[in-house]
């Protein structure tokens, strides 16, 4: 081995040592969490008001044009009038669940109680599902921050599926021309002035349109009302003109979900039994593409790397081919 | 003829494997089909929580890493200057051109959108974040340069000595970015898996991924060039190449030891340690993986049992399967994605990876066979196979 080439594979090994180094510690590696930007919109979801009415589920078909769906074993009887979709799906934008303990009897207990939860698109602050898209077919509106899929730039890879850390894309797999189907927050029903589908038709304001910053005080209000007293819900939207739904305030857990979870969302859920219990799972602070994109941005930052291996490379090969070509031509 | 050391096996083409095999492609030829007429869901397991199956898994990301032995052997010839290696050069980029060709494929069968897939080429739709992208356009690129790196066995073939010529001008570019490239694109298949930190199992989620995969990938392209040359000197009765194949097995050897060493010494740092031993899928798998890690390493580095065939051939098929299993479990098994999802892939799911594989394994033979693509022949007495 001569000299330069042993120079450049000693730097080479530097290099690769040097990038695995801080790889080491993932925080020092990671970029910044994106923002909420000041103006954007969101849901107050409140699981103590929800009835389980699954009011919102049907809006939100119609509202979205989906088909309803039933189980095979009764799609004979009455076929299309009625909906029973288990969970979020290609077919189905958000559902209602409901969390069970032991007797069943208090509303919004853990022990022994019941409670609703409504699951659809959190509408993330810094959305794994758009940094993942290689074809910008997921994207975040910079204003109102919601989270939209454009069908005719998705090449249906299903990194979004497989990436959202709360399992909301869906791939409409039994069509072969599926599409990915997931809650945009009725931005087209939004930009004629009309609210949400689903924050629309909820009957006690337990689904509640609104800026998420004015959302978020809302929710610390209701947190830190003493349980018992009597409270006007609002309805419909935050700060619309819509009769408020007045009721007891009842116990609520004390944390505000959506908050930090994975760099935040723009749904806020308080509720009266652990979220966990409810299916939103505890989440890291951090954004999980704040570290896939900073250990991107290190390795391959204006692409400055990989040309300079690839020049050194080049040189390296570009001798030993000469060389093995004099011998072949030799032989 | 001309003097390239490389040749033509001949011999027939249509033997009776060969018909197993093609017997096989038509079987995943008709569940294709099936899937293009009624979408993925008639043909696949996938589902909501997991919509990458093995199409992806096996044919697009290990498929790749068997592909790697062009990738390789590259480094060590054109790298490292071991031209003693140069014989296992041309059969192992026509390895990395199935291999990667039909990884291609599979994607284009795989994908829910596939008839927007040109999008991925119009710089108004990339988004750099994205590591799907830098892959595919990575491996769209490395697809070429192995068509161009193997074109000389056509050149030769066709009797273009001057077309010959020019091109090697310029083939140590074409080298250099078939070392370049794969580095990126087999790191970054490790580096798919960093945004999914909250829902990989701690025994497989690290920042060194991409590390972890590029490693594995390079062991298991050496790995494929050994079980390749045993494979084809065996069945074709040419001189065996095990000389060079057992120099060629402590490299790999400290390659999958430097493995190893990372692999546990990340999970140590990170104080995953008592994960390995719950009673649970994952901590199962894990130990297997290990094991078939641990054995080929062993064997590889041992002198005296590096130089037995059938002991190499055994090192490098268990070696496919860990690299093979390590892929497996950190896209499958260690992820987990809550609301009761499961996946275990369908018959027709599988009869379209087999079918695949078939009709690479296929092209192979008829190539070694049609064109100079083998080493030292001259003297061989080519038997059915
Ligand atoms: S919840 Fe999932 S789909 Fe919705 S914005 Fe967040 S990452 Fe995207
Ligand atoms: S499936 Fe579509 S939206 Fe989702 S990541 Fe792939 S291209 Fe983007
Ligand atoms: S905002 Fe619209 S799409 Fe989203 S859950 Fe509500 S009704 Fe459905």
């Amino acid at each position: 081995m001569n000299k330069s080439r042993r120079r450049f594979l000693k730097s080479a090994t530097g290099a690769m040592a040097a990038a695995a180094a801080p790889l080491e510690s993932a925080n020092a590696i990671r970029r910044d969490n994106k923002t909420l930007p000041p103006e954007a919109l969101g849901m107050l979801y409140d699981s103590t008001l929800c009835i389980g009415c699954r009011a919102c589920v049907t809006a939100c078909k119609e509202a979205n044009d989906v088909p309803v769906e039933q189980p095979a074993r009764l799609s004979a009887w009455n076929p299309g009038t009625w909906d029973a979709g288990e969970d979020i799906s290609g077919k189905t934008l958000n559902t209602i669940r409901v969390y069970t303990h032991g007797s069943k009897e208090h509303k919004d207990k853990a022990e022994n109680g019941y409670a609703f939860v409504k699951r659809h698109c959190l509408h993330c602050v810094d959305p794994s599902c758009v940094s993942v898209c290689p074809v910008s077919a997921m994207n975040k509106d910079p204003d109102t921050g919601i989270v939209t899929h454009d069908p005719d730039a998705c090449i249906g890879c299903r990194y979004c599926v497989y990436g959202c850390p709360f399992g909301v894309p869906q791939y409409q797999f039994d069509d072969a021309f599926g599409k990915i189907a997931k809650c945009q927050f009725c931005e087209h029903l939004q930009k004629q002035g009309q609210l949400p589908a689903c924050c629309d038709v909820c009957p006690t304001g337990a689904s509640l349109f609104g800026v998420v910053t004015e959302l978020q005080q809302e929710a610390e209000r209701r947190l830190a009302a003493r349980p018992g007293d009597m409270y006007e819900f609002p309805r419909g939207r935050l700060g619309g003109d819509r009769p408020t739904h007045e009721a007891a305030i009842p116990e609520y857990e004390s944390h505000i979900y959506g908050v930090t979870e994975v760099g935040g969302t723009q749904i806020r859920y308080i509720s009266g039994v652990p979220h966990e219990k409810l299916g939103l799972p505890k989440l890291p602070d951090a954004s999980p593409s704040s570290l896939s994109e900073g250990v991107q941005h290190t390795l391959y930052k204006g692409m400055i790397a990989p040309l300079a291996v690839l020049g050194g490379l080049a040189f390296l090969a570009h001798r030993t081919t000469r060389k093995l070509q004099q011998e072949e031509e030799e032989e | 003829m001309a003097h390239s050391p490389y040749q033509p096996l001949g011999g027939k083409l249509l033997t009776k494997p060969f018909m197993v095999l093609a017997l096989l492609f038509a079987i995943g030829m008709y569940f294709i089909a099936t899937r293009f007429a009624f979408g993925l869901g008639e043909v696949t397991n996938l589902n909501g929580g997991y919509p990458w199956g093995i199409w992806v898994v096996v044919d697009m990301i290990i498929g790749t890493a068997f592909g790697c032995g062009g990738f390789a052997m590259a480094i060590l010839i054109y790298i490292f200057n071991k031209g003693e290696y140069h014989p296992l050069m041309r059969p192992a980029v026509l390895g990395g051109l199935f291999g990667y060709t039909l990884g291609g494929i599979a994607v284009i069968i795989d994908l829910g959108r596939y008839w927007n897939a040109y999008n991925l080429l119009l710089p108004w739709y990339m988004r750099p974040s994205s590591v799907m992208l830098e892959v595919s356009l990575c491996v769209m690129a490395y697809v070429l340069v192995l068509w161009i790196e193997f074109s000389p066995a056509f050149l030769e073939r066709l009797g273009l000595k001057d077309a010959k010529r020019k091109l090697q001008r310029f083939m140590f570019l074409i080298i250099a970015l078939g070392v370049l490239l794969p580095t990126m694109h087999q790191s970054s298949l490790g580096s798919m898996l960093l945004v999914m930190e909250t829902q990989l199992s701690p025994l497989w989620f690290t920042t060194w991924l991409p590390l972890l995969f590029l490693i594995t990938a390079l062991a298991m392209g050496y790995a494929i060039v050994i079980l390749e040359a045993t494979l084809v000197t065996r069945a074709f009765g040419l001189p065996s190449e095990q000389r060079i194949l057992s120099k060629l097995s402590p490299i790999v050897g400290w390659l999958l030891a430097t493995f190893l060493a990372l692999r546990l010494a990340d999970i140590l740092l990170r104080g995953h340690f008592p994960q390995m031993f719950e009673a649970n899928l994952n901590a199962l798998m894990f130990w297997i993986e290990g094991v078939l890690f641990v054995v080929p390493t062993v064997i590889l580095l041992s002198p005296a049992r590096r130089v037995e065939q059938a002991q190499m051939f055994l090192a490098a098929a268990l070696l496919l399967a860990a690299g093979s299993l390590y892929r497996i479990d950190a896209y499958l098994v260690a992820y987990e994605p809550g609301n009761g999802w499961s996946y275990f892939p369908s018959v027709p799911e599988l009869m379209v990876t087999i079918g695949v594989i078939s009709l690479e394994i296929m092209l192979y033979l008829v190539f070694i066979k049609k064109l100079p693509v083998l080493h030292g022949i001259r003297n061989a007495q080519p038997r059915e196979a």
